[in-house]
């Protein structure tokens, strides 16, 4: 039921987007990954989620914030039945609670579960990638092995602007790049810059 | 009553003589061409006649489904049309309320119009209503950014996609005595005639084709496609006249019209791909682009012949 329900919500998110998805020397494989996108519009997860392939979706878990998807049953069902979403809490802001956000994540991912994450954190306005949170940092210094792929939303912040509640049926596109990886000695924020920087030329494609 | 018309019959028997020479044609040229070049615009020429198989099968579907299941397909059209270009025109936060009132009242009200054949309505909804309106929304949000230029592009993909586009069904709704209930056939002639001139100025062009009508809005464009894709739709539109309630003379100026019309409808939504540096308004159609490139020409034929008829010939 969960995955019928699935299937149909990623048709109806690729109709409404009229999004199409474009692999720059990344194949689409039901690896373990981390994809982290820019997030501009209330839309991005779904999108995101709905033009990965069946199996790589099959395996993809989007991060998602835990105060907006367990308002309601039925938030709450589509969160974990249907898009199998990791929920953590937006505002942690003592160092435990960020520890403990992190090991959320980490158990989400398990053995061979992929994420999706936003980690410039809020939802610009959709012209510039803003500096990124330091999770993609820890993610990726505690699962070296997991490929980092970054993916550009491009025309979903006018799909569905941040305000607004009703989609204008536009075409968007969804670029996915190169996989990364924490370099060994790499700084936090030399690194969360690479990461950005990775986004940003998918951005100028 | 539709479907038995022996005449629509034969218009959907010359086509499909058509695509299947067509076929053949590019099949022959697959095994004749051996250069890499010849290759890739022979590879282009196969996908293009492909998708004019599946677009001809849609349309026929349609067309003789009905005047409901027409209008259905050309909002349809109106529908994915206005989606390609608003994608390309950059519009803002501001523009927002105006693309939801654009995309899901006034196309669907616009082709509602045409399905309860009210004219009156239906002729000014977009250039005075619509015009008057998407402006105001626009002010109320507040953003006084680019204002002008930003209206402008609004109103021209509710003109351009809806508006112009909705005249193609609208020949369902014209009354000419002595043709009643035999409008499809106006409509697929109007269609046939737009595409074909299209097809055959691309053809003329890439064999003699030499001086470019307009080398920096659409270099494919050339002098000696444009007079010879027009001379021989012209000549294909006069043998039609059968099927038409027109005398083969007027035939002959109707087809001129449409094929003028349509290549200006194809060199000024080419200026708008060039200034936004695309080739392509999308890629739903393989080989063609997208919808708005394959249906350009009949977004500028459609209004002129639906009103030069009406003039002419209709009592409505």
């Amino acid at each position: 039921m969960a995955s019928l329900v699935a299937s149909f919500l990623a048709f109806l998110a690729r109709l409404i987007s009229g999004a199409s998805d474009l692999w720059l020397d990344c194949e689409p494989l039901p690896k373990q990954r981390i994809y982290f996108g820019n997030h501009t519009s209330h839309m991005d997860f779904v999108v995101l989620w709905s033009v990965l392939p069946d199996d790589v979706r099959a395996q993809t878990r989007p991060v998602a914030a835990e105060e907006y998807w367990t308002t309601s049953k039925l938030r709450k069902y589509v969160a974990a039945e249907v898009f199998r979403a990791v929920l953590v809490d937006r505002n942690s802001n003592t160092v435990e609670q960020r520890r403990d956000q992190m090991e959320r994540m980490l158990s989400g991912m398990g053995k061979d579960q992929s994420l999706i994450i936003f980690p410039e954190g809020t939802r610009g306005e959709g012209d510039e990638v803003q500096p990124f949170k330091s999770g993609l940092y820890h993610l990726a210094k505690a699962r070296p092995e997991v490929e980092l792929v970054p993916v550009f939303l491009e025309n979903l912040n006018r799909v569905l602007p941040k305000g607004e509640y009703l989609p204008v049926p536009l075409l968007s596109r969804v670029y996915f790049g190169p996989p990364l990886h924490l370099q060994e000695g790499e700084s936090k924020d030399a690194f969360l810059e690479r990461a950005r920087q990775a986004m940003v030329k998918l951005a100028s494609q | 009553m539709i479907y038995r018309d022996q005449e629509l019959f034969g218009l959907y028997m010359g086509i499909l003589v058509l695509l299947v020479v067509a076929s053949i044609i590019g099949f022959l040229l697959e095994w004749r061409v051996k250069t890499p070049r010849g290759r890739a615009t022979v590879a282009n020429i196969n996908a293009r006649i492909k998708a004019w198989w599946v677009m001809s099968g849609v349309f026929a579907l349609a067309n003789l489904g009905g005047t409901t299941t027409t209008i259905l397909l050309f909002a349809f059209l109106s529908f994915l049309a206005l989606r390609e270009f608003v994608t390309l025109t950059p519009t803002r936060r501001g523009d927002h309320r105006s693309l939801l009132f654009t995309f899901f009242f006034l196309m669907p009200l616009q082709y509602f119009l045409v399905a309860t054949q009210w004219y009156g309505l239906f002729s000014v909804l977009v250039p005075v209503y619509a015009f008057l309106f998407i402006p105001t929304v626009n002010a109320l949000q507040g953003d006084p950014k680019h204002f002008l230029e930003r209206t402008a592009k609004l109103q021209w993909s509710a003109m351009i996609c809806v508006y112009c586009l909705s005249h193609a069904p609208a020949l369902l709704m014209l009354r000419i005595p002595g043709y009643e209930h035999e409008n499809a056939k106006l409509l697929l002639f109007m269609v046939l005639i737009v595409q074909l001139s299209d097809v055959l100025q691309y053809v003329w062009g890439k064999t003699i084709g030499r001086r470019p009508v307009a080398p920096n809005i659409s270099p494919n464009k050339t002098v000696e496609g444009l007079i010879g894709g027009i001379a021989s739709a012209t000549i294909i539109g006069t043998l039609l006249w059968w099927a038409t309630p027109f005398h083969p003379f007027v035939a002959w100026l109707m087809a001129l019209m449409i094929s003028l019309a349509g290549f200006a409808g194809g060199l000024t939504m080419s200026a708008i791909k060039r200034d936004r540096g695309v080739k392509d308004y999308g890629t739903l159609i393989e080989g063609h682009g997208g919808i708005l490139d394959r249906i350009d020409s009949m977004c500028f034929a459609a209004p002129l012949f639906f009103h030069v008829v009406r003039f002419f010939y209709s009592t409505i």
